[in-house]
């Protein structure tokens, strides 16, 4: 754990009561069996954006705290524990756009109402299936934008996106020019291909040409901060599981197979910590941040694969139940590891940015 | 947020980099200037030339080669802001610590711990002055990673202890003057029975014999104690308190090997920049094998999420004033991640990287597979992995003993 200052440990430790005692797993069920397309409680959503946590990376002249990404970090990281269904990655991550790339007209517009939670923003980047914001299509003509995004996070609740077209960000409103069709993904979220026919565009205009690289790299450090919580809850889980089950008239914790391959987990869940950790505090030092987020996402990926993997076989079959959590941990896992960077992407990526 | 200093502290700092500036200027000698020749456990003896020992002598007396270590035994009492300081502007004016080994890594700080004020005022001075040269006498032929199960034994003579029995792995025994050792004293109980002394390696019945490694080298050696006689006042601590003492020796040995100090040193040449040299490259300046590229690209992303844990341990325990939960973990990653970094530098460079002698090798290729065949060791001694793995479960994890 990095050392916090005392406003993070405060932050953190609401996040973690929150989260254990008002958002533990048994709200996703529920999240899950109301079988909305939007995947998240609005009540839940507008809590917490009464505790601030919407605004948390926005400017305090536009109604946020300006705490940072390390601030808004430790806040995912607990509601990853326990897989809270919210928009809040997504919003942060869209009002990241709007600081760094809007105009003042813009930031005044849209960054008070996404720091109250009155208003829900996404960003809409991937036209296929593999994540390469290479391969843009999307275009804006007369500023009328068309194109297809594919498989956009939480894009039922969202009133806003953040769309990159071949020649930038542009802020675009649901409604005229813009239609969803819904795609359910393993982890029961919200997701969505969504059409923009002609809908109305304004551009972000002010982020430079690495505009869309600091946003995805925003996307990245806080996805990888979800991931951290998830595969830091199956760890704890898993353990705690492996303490009580009796096998051969003994704990499972007892047999050194077992204990050995714990000493490997834990070792991997150091450095996965360590990298996303490194990663936010990259964003709000704003150095290195390109090479600090491709570490980030890349070792989030790889020990939050092998932690939902083990979690499974270490849980054996009582883990194969729907009843019982850690297979909810295994279906997110995968969808966020092919989320803004799978890890040969990156890894092609952090090959490139070290000239190799 | 930025620590607002107290003016006084600033003040004080700022006149202790004056202070290290000045010594650094007057003692140490241009013509070292880049070079290392500091003493450690497993190098051949050292021929120093004069400046080397110039320089030697001037930070022993200072007691600045152990920075932190008190004044009235030879150290030079400095507070850690100070040893950073220190540190900071050696490394500005490229000079090396002379003063190492392991009477520096894991003796010293031991002895300073559980010795009388007698064996403190004896010992830890010329280790301050980088005279004297300490080895290790804890493995035994049949004591590996069962260590307690040692049966070198020292027998009660009245003043003295006769000791007779076997050590191996004695990193640098053959040029050691002196020797802290593990023996039993007491056959009827494994862990209790055990005591830790000192030896002089000169005395009668003492005989070492190196061990030539798979490496060429032979840094590491079997000592043979036949009725070797130890004086009573070598005794540290109590008869049979000998394993707590060992075991505390132990993580001083584990923090150094996995390089928690010096994470630069670490960090070593991008491997992607060295494969350019010996791969063909396509236009776009990009390596050409891609299976290759890849390879290179996930070590360096765990060998980086690695170093950064190292420097997490290190705030952590500064912030809360103790040894993080993390430290148990370094030696085992640390190990691996380095001899995976071996194992990939021979595939970069093919058997061009397989030298063994010879004017068609670089110097820099022929220490690399000296190096990779002697870091084979690392995951062996000092606690292996599987031992590590241990500790991990059950002290960090709290998972209950297997035995």
């Amino acid at each position: 754990m990095a050392v916090l200052n005392e406003e993070q440990e405060m932050l953190r430790d609401m996040a973690r009561e929150w989260a254990v005692n008002e958002s533990p797993v048994t709200e996703f069920r529920k999240v899950r069996a109301s079988g909305e397309p939007e995947a998240f409680n609005r009540d839940a959503y507008a809590t917490m954006a009464e505790m601030g946590w919407a605004g948390v990376i926005i400017p305090e002249e536009h109604g946020g705290s300006d705490f940072g990404f390390m601030s808004a970090g430790l806040v995912v990281e607990e509601l990853g524990k326990t897989l809270t269904a919210s928009p809040l990655v997504m919003n942060t991550v869209a009002a990241s756009a709007i600081v760094l790339g809007g105009s003042d007209e813009q930031k005044a517009n849209w960054l008070p109402k996404l720091a109250s939670g009155e208003a829900i923003a996404t960003i809409a980047v991937d036209e296929g299936a593999t994540h390469d914001p290479s391969k843009i299509e999307t275009s804006v003509s007369g500023g009328k934008l068309s194109g297809t995004k594919a498989f956009v996070h939480e894009a039922h609740g969202a009133d806003l996106f953040v769309v990159a077209a071949k020649d930038g960000l542009y802020l675009v409103e649901k409604g005229d020019g813009v239609s969803l069709a819904t795609r359910k993904l393993t982890d029961q979220r919200s997701h969505a291909d969504v059409t923009f026919d002609g809908a109305a565009a304004d551009k972000l205009a002010n982020g430079g040409d690495g505009l869309l690289d600091d946003v995805l790299d925003r996307a990245r450090v806080l996805t990888a901060a979800e991931m951290l919580g998830m595969a830091q809850q199956v760890f704890d889980d898993t353990l705690a599981y492996l303490k009580q089950r009796v096998q051969f008239n003994q704990v499972l914790a007892s047999f050194q197979a077992l204990q050995h391959r714990m000493a490997d987990l834990f070792a991997d869940l150091a450095q996965m910590r360590s990298a996303v950790e490194a990663g936010l505090q990259a964003v709000d030092g704003g150095f290195g941040v390109a090479r600090a987020a491709t570490i980030a996402k890349a070792e989030a990926n790889r020990v939050m694969h092998t932690m939902a993997n083990e979690g499974i076989q270490l849980h054996g079959g009582i883990g194969m139940t729907d009843e019982y959590d850690v297979g909810f941990y295994l279906k997110r896992a995968r969808v966020l590891e092919q989320s803004f960077g799978s890890s040969s992407y990156l890894k092609d990526r952090f090959a490139k940015l070290s000239s190799y | 947020m930025a620590t607002q200093l107290e003016p006084a502290t600033q003040t004080d700092e700022d006149a202790f980099r004056a202070e290290v500036q000045q010594f650094l200027a007057d003692n140490f000698p241009d013509e070292l200037k880049g070079t290392n020749n500091a003493l450690s456990g497993v190098d051949g003896p050292t021929n120093e030339t004069p400046a080397q020992k110039k320089w030697r002598e001037a930070m022993g007396a200072r007691g600045w080669g152990t920075p932190t270590w008190p004044k009235e035994y030879g150290g030079g009492g400095l507070t850690k802001a100070q040893a950073k300081i220190l540190e900071q502007e050696m490394g500005k004016a490229g000079a090396y610590n002379p003063i190492g080994g392991m009477g520096v890594m894991m003796f010293g700080p031991t002895l300073l711990e559980y010795g009388s004020e007698e064996q403190k005022k004896e010992h830890i001075p010329p280790i301050t002055r980088g005279e004297i040269r300490w080895c290790q006498g804890y493995s035994e032929p049949n004591a590996g990673s069962d260590l307690a199960n040692l049966q070198t034994f020292a027998e009660d003579k009245g003043d003295h202890y006769l000791v007779n029995g076997q050590k191996t792995w004695t990193s640098g025994g053959q040029w050691a003057d002196k020797c802290f050792a593990i023996v039993r004293t007491d056959k009827s109980d494994k862990h209790k029975g055990i005591s830790f002394m000192l030896i002089d390696m000169d005395s009668p019945g003492v005989e070492v014999r190196p061990i030539t490694m798979i490496s060429g080298t032979s840094p590491f050696c079997e000592t043979f104690f036949t009725d070797v006689k130890v004086p009573k006042e070598n005794l540290v601590g109590e008869e049979g308190q000998g394993w707590t003492i060992g075991k505390r020796l132990l993580q001083h040995e584990r923090t150094n090997i996995s390089g928690g100090g010096s994470l630069a040193r670490l960090m070593g040449q991008s491997l992607g920049e060295i494969a350019k040299k010996y791969q063909p490259t396509g236009d776009d300046g990009e390596l050409a094998d891609a299976v290759l590229r890849d390879k290179i690209a996930d070590f360096e992303i765990r060998w980086n999420s690695f170093l950064l844990t190292a420097r997490r341990a290190v705030e952590e325990s500064k912030a809360q004033g103790g040894v993080s939960e993390i430290s148990s973990v370094l030696k085992k990653l640390g190990t691996k991640l380095s001899q995976e970094r071996s194992e990939l530098l021979i595939e970069i460079r093919g058997l061009q990287g397989l030298g063994w002698e010879g004017d068609g090798f670089r110097d820099s290729e022929l220490e690399a597979v000296r190096g990779w065949l002697f870091g084979k060791a690392t995951t062996i001694y000092g606690g292996s992995t599987e031992i590590q793995n241990n500790i991990i479960a059950k002290r960090v994890l709290g998972m209950l003993d297997h035995q």
